[in-house]
């Protein structure tokens, strides 16, 4: 779960870490009075989205007057912000966050991840920040600082160190980078963080270290540990039909085709759209129904499929281990006597109780192509699309 | 031989009663699989399938001489399970359930890595030897014994290679679902050093996934490990890229990741590559002269 710079800069603060003064805002009233209550003559505003890229895609902005800040709101409040880490349509824009302004000397990135090679919680640190940074670690890894977590020991002061050493900073700065350091630990350890990132973290003026900006991913598996940061979630920044699969523990991604899938696994749910764009066809959605599939869900899945109105053919591909394919018969057509079907619908069904699904397909009286193999359904399914190459 | 399970492995079940562990374990005793016992805390001393249930791991060992254990405990208690099992003397644990803490992973790593314990998952179908011992999900009459060696990150993804190795005559030695979670108990390199060394195993298929570093890793082993044809799919070469938040996770992967990257380092390794997920069996026909 991903959380708003403002939420992530909570955190921090909690755990210690210098971050600006800050108010964040969801109307232009209350955006013009934060600004006298934190005082100054600049300040920086922040449309808050659940995406990086913002300020060069103009979601970040440098004020001194309360007619930049009118403009800036009118602009971004209710609208949608999209940058080069969204997709065409953006995230919707429904908090600004004012900060004080301060002067800024130079920047460095911070962030940390769990490594799965390592089977670590890796820090990153660089002199280099920005989207550089990407191409920094592909081209010239080594210049990227590393320092691996252990998970019996915990983060030590001299993994801080060492890195703050190379980063070039001074005494004053190393001892502050150090508590960012093991503040940042903490709060991943303690918060089921999956990802968390200070970029930039700059040095300012008078030289001292500041937390800009914040971005932190909470792993989605320790939610029921995190009541707190179940508090913080923001469905306005996810797909709307991927939300409503989220409430049934499906797992959906729009795409732009029109070939309408539905698979149990997320591999088999991958290699399936590889196997219908394979044939020519153009997968319309990434459907993985999930290994505890019920009846009622898979007609939720199909009328979520259905929705998307470029769909002009259904390929239901399913291998039965859990999920028995009788049930899954019985879903799609509880869901087509519900939401109807004009469609033609391709149907593969593999594993448990396949004979007995096929059966229950057969005997209804519903449009629907039987796919002897992978192959053979992802074939027909491209033809019955009207297309392929 | 076969690797990890064979017809004298012992199981248990922890999670036994539960609606899971009863409809698995079920399937499991009618596939054959020497499933001696459960542990359900509180239900010690009761029956179920036929079979006893104790409160505690350590009492399951004691009493059945158990060496295996599959866990069907909920997300939360998963982590509790595993060190229960590693503390009473369990060699090898396959773990099914899905969406454990990855924090929580990271621990019971090193624990099972300490104790020399081989823990499979979470999040995977679990290890089948055809006609041997079948410990998960996996439907059991798609298999058949042979000697393909079937290793995967995606638990229907191995269905339809098991499948299609049966529909091919080949058959399974082992097939070992690791699991689609960032930190799997064993990995690709753990399962392919294991099917290498099996007399059993005579050609292996790996099946892997867009994202992390587990196959560019596999591929690198191979080259310098592996003997026996390996023959691999990738699935998600068409998948978009997704909204993502930042940097980390490109910097730390280094641009590697990409399906096409993967193939490439398979590729490069000597292996079989099939970009068509319904030839998987031809590509392995192709790669053993079988």
């Amino acid at each position: 779960m991903n959380l708003h710079e403002y939420q992530g800069k909570t955190l921090f603060s909690e755990y210690g870490l210098p971050v600006s003064t800050g108010v964040a805002c969801d109307t232009k009233e209350e955006v013009l009075a934060a600004a006298k209550q934190i005082g100054g003559d600049a300040w920086v505003i922040k449309a808050q989205v659940h995406a990086g890229g913002r300020g060069k895609a103009g979601g970040v902005k440098l004020v001194k007057t309360e007619a930049e800040i009118s403009e800036f709101c009118n602009r971004h409040i209710g609208s949608r912000l999209v940058t080069y880490q969204t997709d065409a349509n953006g995230q919707p824009v429904s908090k600004i966050l004012i900060e004080a302004c301060v002067g800024i000397a130079s920047e460095l990135y911070l962030g940390a991840v769990i490594d799965r090679s390592t089977r670590r919680i890796v820090f990153m640190a660089s002199t280099e920040g920005g989207v550089e940074i990407e191409k920094v670690a592909q081209e010239t890894p080594k210049k990227i600082l590393k320092a691996a977590i252990d998970p019996l020991v915990g983060p030590q002061p001299n993994q801080a160190r060492q890195m703050a050493f190379k980063l070039g900073l001074d005494p004053a700065q190393i001892k502050q980078f150090t508590q960012i350091f093991l503040g940042l630990a903490k709060l991943f350890e303690d918060k089921d963080v999956s990802l968390i990132e200070v970029n930039p973290l700059v040095i300012t003026e008078d030289g001292n270290l500041l937390c800009l900006d914040a971005k932190v991913v909470i792993d989605s598996n320790a939610m029921y540990r995190h009541a707190d940061l179940s508090a913080m979630r923001d469905p306005s920044q996810e797909d709307e039909r991927e939300a409503i699969a989220a409430k049934w523990d499906l797992n959906y991604v729009a795409l732009d085709g029109n070939i309408g899938c539905m698979v149990n696994g997320a591999g088999l749910a991958m290699g399936t759209m590889d196997t219908v764009k394979l044939y020519g066809g153009a997968p319309a959605n990434f459907l993985d129904v999930g290994g505890g599939a019920t009846k009622e869900r898979v007609a939720e899945a199909f009328k979520l499929i259905l929705s998307d109105s470029n769909v002009n053919a259904v390929f239901v591909n399913i291998f039965g281990g859990i999920v028995r394919c009788d049930m899954i018969a019985e879903g799609i057509i509880g869901a087509v006597e519900e939401v109807g079907v004009e469609v033609p619908v391709v149907v593969r069904l593999e594993g448990t109780n396949a004979d007995k699904g096929a059966e229950i397909l057969g005997q209804s009286d519903l449009n629907i192509i039987a796919g002897s193999s992978l192959a053979d359904a992802a074939k027909r399914v491209v033809a019955a699309a009207g297309g392929g190459s | 031989m076969s690797i990890l399970i064979h017809k004298d492995t012992r199981v248990i079940c922890q999670g036994f009663t539960g609606k899971n562990g009863t409809f698995h374990s079920e399937q499991a005793i009618a596939y054959g699989t020497q499933m001696v016992g459960g542990v359900t805390p509180g239900k010690g001393g009761t029956e179920h399938l036929g079979l006893p249930v104790f409160d505690t791991v350590a009492d399951a060992v004691e009493a059945t001489g158990a060496d295996a254990s599959v866990i069907y405990v909920p997300a939360p208690f998963v982590m509790d399970s595993i060190m229960e099992a590693v503390g009473a003397g369990i060699q090898m644990i396959v773990c099914v359930t899905e969406g454990v803490p990855t924090l929580d992973m990271l621990k019971c790593k090193i624990a099972c890595d300490n104790a020399g314990v081989v823990l499979i998952g979470p999040n995977c179908p679990g290890v089948i030897t055809p006609d041997e011992c079948k410990i998960g999900i996996m439907p059991g009459h798609i298999h058949k014994k042979g000697h393909v060696g079937i290793v995967s990150r995606s638990g229907t993804l191995t269905y339809e290679a098991v499948k299609q190795t049966t529909d091919a005559g080949f058959g399974q030695s082992t097939c070992v679902g690791i699991g689609g979670d960032p930190i799997p108990g064993s990995n690709f390199i753990d399962i392919l050093a294991l099917f290498e060394e099996d007399s059993e195993t005579e050609a292996i298929v790996m099946i892997g996934e867009i994202g992390g570093t587990a196959e560019e890793e596999a591929a690198a082993f191979i080259k310098k490990h592996v003997t026996k044809p390996v023959v691999s799919y990738i699935a998600g070469a068409t998948a978009p890229p997704g909204k993502r938040m930042g940097h980390a996770g490109a910097i730390i992967s280094g641009g590697k990741g990409t399906a096409d990257e993967k193939f490439k380092a398979l590729e490069a390794a000597g292996v079989k590559v099939t970009r068509n997920l319904a030839e998987i069996g031809e590509a392995l026909k192709e790669a053993t002269g079988w």
